[in-house]
């Protein structure tokens, strides 16, 4: 065991604890974060992702021993109580289904988002490319990070974010006659 | 008084999440009838009497009493308890829509708790598709109920007969003046309504009143924004993961490495050196480790010697050999043949017979982040916190195992990774609860991700042989349907007999479930049709991983690929146009049943086609024409493929358009199409998300998933190994159509059916199709990998 202190969502905590333990145990158990969460424990799916140095790192690979940095988790991302862009653009969009992968998918949109605020549609691809999702949202993961961009730099986006076609709906609320 | 652990608190804490409601418990205060704080019967609901809460902790919630439904409070609020639980498509917002219109009360101002045993009354939990279709009625109901019981009371209050008031928002108002008003939450917040409710089982419940007609629905047919997901994106909600009380241990399984493997010895000492070990627990094959720490668990369930002994046999032959040995399996079980006409003497006489075999492999759940519970053990109760989708079936199901009675055990369900239908869920929470048991302290158990993706349950794989007679004109005359799924024996929800750690432990059902291998769903006419359906074995029936449970739908997905390609198949030796041909098949019968079913299907096909622009033409695509016409030059050559089916009363038509790479193999599904008919439409753009999520699942169904194994065990365990759908493979376009195809499409008792699992039926094969139309290669197993498309390309010499 040994102390070791950690920065997390600007606030320095120090935990006593074995220093190969993956950052994700620390992070949900002793310093009761929920953003992060436990997807497959291989650095596959992107559960558990975090930030650090502006790099989206897998908590669960990751020994708290080797963090050098401070570390942002999906709860740091809103500030002076404002969603950040990102978070806004997917209630906007309506992401989440079960919406336990969400974490993986907003922090790597983030960090993609940090990088190029203008991404393009094989940009957003290959930047979300190691975020995974079981409901299957990626869909609107993708318009989602297409709105957060135009959220973000007060432009509109490359493209236009897809949506289903509202437009082909007609007639009474019951939906349209065919 | 009983005080358990503080659980309680944070047990209000998560059923309160939403929305600011206020919550049972302050209702219980404001009533007076019941003063506890920080026990666990706190939340027990205000339904059961004091002396009943005395005898038993958790008494079930009365579904024929109106308070066990709703509740209304001082400040003009609702709260809806519904027995229902949310695997993700947002149906939680739907309750509430459907129960503020029959309250008439605004939706910001309700909430909804759901699928907690001891507070909401018992609907069964998810399952079938059936949330809106089903239990969305006795909700609907009983709000309306209390909004006759309500005008009543303003009726007294206010001195005139009820049809002289109008109500609006929760609002009753004398309509000649409408300076006299009285809310709902004057005339009964913080009190009870006292009404006992009728109706044999809870999906009958009904009072007196009756529902409104559609055209005067506000609510329904709106598309508020989802309460759930803020917390959802912000961080805040909590899990059943992030469930945590006093004294909690953690715990980790150790599965056999092996199928069919016997457990011989424990070498303890290779793990009671590990820093917080509390204690290795085994009875039978079943196996876990517990540790004051979670990564401790971890590491010792990893480190942990055990000496297992292989079966005599093999458990199952490979995967690769799965399909030679379903077609040469003795069925353990055939269903009587469906016979319409004389499909032999059809086929004899047929002009052209088309012939085909299907094969779909096992598919898993494998839920994004593995199965979970915990279970807390104080005083006497049990509780389990759990995402299982039928929180009730585990309640019953963990108390008979545990051999504890009903009423001192509760399931709270709280959000999860969702799987849709028979998941491990289910298994890790009569762990947790056995462990704590054992353990007598609260244990949150956890599988890895080797463990969930190899060991939980699994869709049955199929092999289809299917014959089709075609006359001269190029009408279909008959159709021989043989299918058999590797489905013997299928596991029930909860069942304390057949959970993984039961069957681990040595328990062995009398008589294995039967399984099943049902027909397709279509409405086609085909005048002379036979359809034959078997089950078959694996060697290993227990303690297997390819036990077999419901995966969404649960065998559609599976039939309606091999059904819905061969219909493909039979257009394509017509020369007829796909769309045309089926058009041709649902017009020829002329019978429909009471949900229009027939009228809807031919109306959700056109719909389809034209909304995806189909162009008229039989497949496969094809440029130029006569002898000189090809496939084309390019490395991407391009198709669309249609598929159709109903699930209960839900049609829906889908259409993918790909685009395949004949040097690599690789299928890129560019577009999507699904014009879908569910009834009435609660939620649309709800509806829209859960439809384009539901064709991606079977999407990945379609190019990536397969159970692989080798003769001793499964071999995918990750997601490198088995392989689920990306980022990349996401359409460009996603086009969902919401169709009513009623002939009377302004009935005011438009039925709501159920939307999600319909639209996971035709997919595999509308890919399949296109494909086809794309290539001219039919691809006849799933799923369609790089390699597999690759070699049927080269084989096809494309």
């Amino acid at each position: 065991m040994a102390n070791i202190t950690l920065t997390v969502n600007g606030r320095a905590q120090t935990v006593d604890v074995d220093p190969s333990t993956p950052l994700l145990y620390i992070l949900r158990n002793d310093l009761s974060l929920q953003g992060p969460r436990f997807g497959c424990g291989l650095g596959q799916c992107g559960a558990c992702a975090v930030i650090i140095n502006g790099a989206a790192v897998r908590s669960c690979v990751t020994p708290v021993s080797a963090v050098k940095g401070a570390i942002t988790t999906l709860e740091g991302l809103a500030q002076n109580g404002s969603l950040h862009p990102v978070q806004q653009a997917w209630i906007d969009e309506q992401v989440p289904q079960c919406g336990f992968c969400q974490n993986g998918q907003i922090i790597t949109a983030k960090v993609l988002l940090d990088k190029n605020p203008n991404p393009t549609d094989a940009e957003i691809r290959a930047g979300m490319a190691g975020a995974l999702c079981r409901c299957m949202t990626y869909y609107r993961v993708q318009a989602a990070v297409k709105r957060a961009a135009t959220l973000i730099t007060g432009t509109p986006a490359t493209g236009l974010p897809r949506r289903s076609a509202e437009n082909a709906e007609t007639g009474s609320k019951a939906g349209g006659v065919a | 008084m009983t005080t358990f652990t503080n659980v309680p608190k944070q047990v209000e804490e998560i059923l309160e999440h939403w929305n600011g409601g206020v919550s049972r418990r302050t209702f219980l205060k404001g009533s007076g009838l019941l003063v506890v704080s920080l026990g666990a019967d706190a939340i027990a609901g205000p339904f059961a009497t004091a002396s009943a809460q005395a005898a038993s902790p958790y008494p079930d919630i009365d579904f024929r009493q109106l308070d066990s439904w709703i509740v209304i409070h001082q400040n003009n609020t609702a709260t809806f308890y519904v027995g229902k639980t949310d695997c993700g498509q947002g149906t939680g917002t739907a309750f509430r829509q459907m129960m503020a219109d029959e309250l008439d009360i605004a939706y910001d101002k309700t909430t909804c708790i759901m699928g907690s045993t001891d507070v909401t009354p018992d609907q069964g939990g998810s399952g079938g598709s059936d949330a809106i279709q089903t239990d969305g009625w006795p909700m609907r109901r009983v709000a309306a109920e209390a909004r006759r019981v309500l005008l009543e009371m303003a009726s007294a209050r206010l001195s005139v007969p009820v049809n002289a008031l109008a109500v609006s928002a929760g609002v009753i108002t004398v309509k000649a003046d409408p300076s006299r008003s009285v809310t709902y939450g004057d005339l009964i917040g913080g009190r009870r309504f006292n009404i006992t409710l009728t109706g044999n089982n809870v999906d009958a419940t009904t009072g007196i009143a009756t529902v409104k007609p559609v055209q005067e629905l506000k609510i329904v047919g709106q598309s508020p924004q989802r309460y759930d997901i803020p917390a959802k994106v912000d961080g805040s909600l909590k899990w059943a993961v992030d469930m945590k009380v006093p004294g909690m241990v953690h715990a980790r399984n150790v599965k056999p490495p092996f199928a069919g493997a016997k457990l011989i010895s424990i070498d303890e000492s290779s793990v009671n050196g590990i820093p917080g070990f509390i204690r290795v627990v085994s009875r039978g094959n079943y196996v876990a480790v517990v540790c004051e720490r979670e990564e401790q668990a971890i590491r010792a369930a990893r480190q942990i010697k055990i000496n297992w002994e292989k079966p005599l046999t093999p458990p199952f032959p490979a995967s690769d050999d799965l399909f030679a040995y379903m077609r040469s399996a003795t069925p353990t079980s055939s269903q009587k043949p469906s016979v319409t006409g004389d499909p032999d003497a059809a086929l004899a006489g047929a002009a052209k017979i088309v012939e085909a075999e299907y094969d779909v492999p096992f598919q898993g759940h494998t839920a994004f982040a593995p199965a979970h519970a915990m279970a807390d053990p104080s005083n006497g109760q049990m509780t389990i916190y759990s995402n299982d989708m039928k929180s009730y079936g585990m309640r019953s199901g963990v108390a008979q195992f545990l051999g504890i009675p009903r009423d001192q055990v509760r399931v709270v369900w709280m959000e999860g990774p969702q799987a849709y239908g028979r998941t491990a869920a289910d298994d890790a929470g009569f762990e947790a609860a056995f462990l704590a048991k054992e353990i007598g302290r609260p244990v949150r158990v956890q599988w890895m991700r080797n463990e969930e993706t190899g060991w939980d349950t699994k869709g049955p794989a199929f092999t289809f042989k299917i014959r089709g007679g075609l006359d001269a004109s190029g009408n279909l005359v008959a159709l021989d349907y043989n299918a058999r799924a590797a489905d013997f024996y299928h596991l029930g929800y909860n069942e304390p007999e057949t959970v993984l750690i039961a069957q681990l432990m040595g328990t062995r059902r009398a008589k294995p479930a039967a399984g099943n291998a049902s027909a397709p769903s279509d409405m086609y006419a085909i005048p002379n049709r036979r359809t034959a359906g078997h089950v078959v074995s694996m060697p290993l029936v227990w303690e297997t991983p390819l036990r077999t449970g419901n995966l969404r739908d649960p065998n559609g997905p599976q039939i309606t690929f091999a059904a819905e390609s061969f219909i493909d198949e039979l257009a394509a030796a017509a020369k007829a146009d796909p769309v045309e041909f089926r058009v041709r098949l649902l017009t020829a019968g002329t019978t429909d049943d009471r949900g229009f079913k027939r009228a809807r299907s031919i109306a959700v096909v056109k719909a389809a086609a034209e909304a995806f622009g189909w162009d008229p033409r039989p497949s496969p695509r094809s440029i130029g024409s006569g002898p000189s016409a090809s496939l084309g030059a390019g490395n991407i050559l391009t198709g669309r493929g249609i598929a159709y089916s109903f699930r209960n009363q839900t049609v829906v038509a889908q259409i993918a358009e790909v685009e395949v790479n004949r040097q690599t193999g690789h299928v890129w599904v560019k577009r999507l199409v699904c014009a879908h008919d569910c009834g009435l439409v609660i939620n649309p753009e709800g509806v829209r998300r859960a439809i384009e999520c539901g064709m991606l699942h079977s999407l990945s169904r379609a190019l990536h998933e397969e159970v692989r194994f080798d003769a001793e065990k499964t071999t995918g365990v990750d997601w490198i190994s088995h392989p689920t759908l990306r980022h990349a493979d996401t359409p460009a376009q996603i086009d969902v159509v919401l169709v009513n195809g009623d002939p009377n499409p302004n009935r005011p008792d438009l039925p709501h059916y159920g939307a999600g699992e319909t639209v996971c039926k035709p997919l595999l094969a509308a890919v399949a199709n296109a494909i086809y139309d794309a290539t001219g290669v039919r691809l006849r197993r799933v799923p369609f990998r790089d390699a597999r498309v690759l070699a049927a390309l080269k084989a096809a010499r494309v």
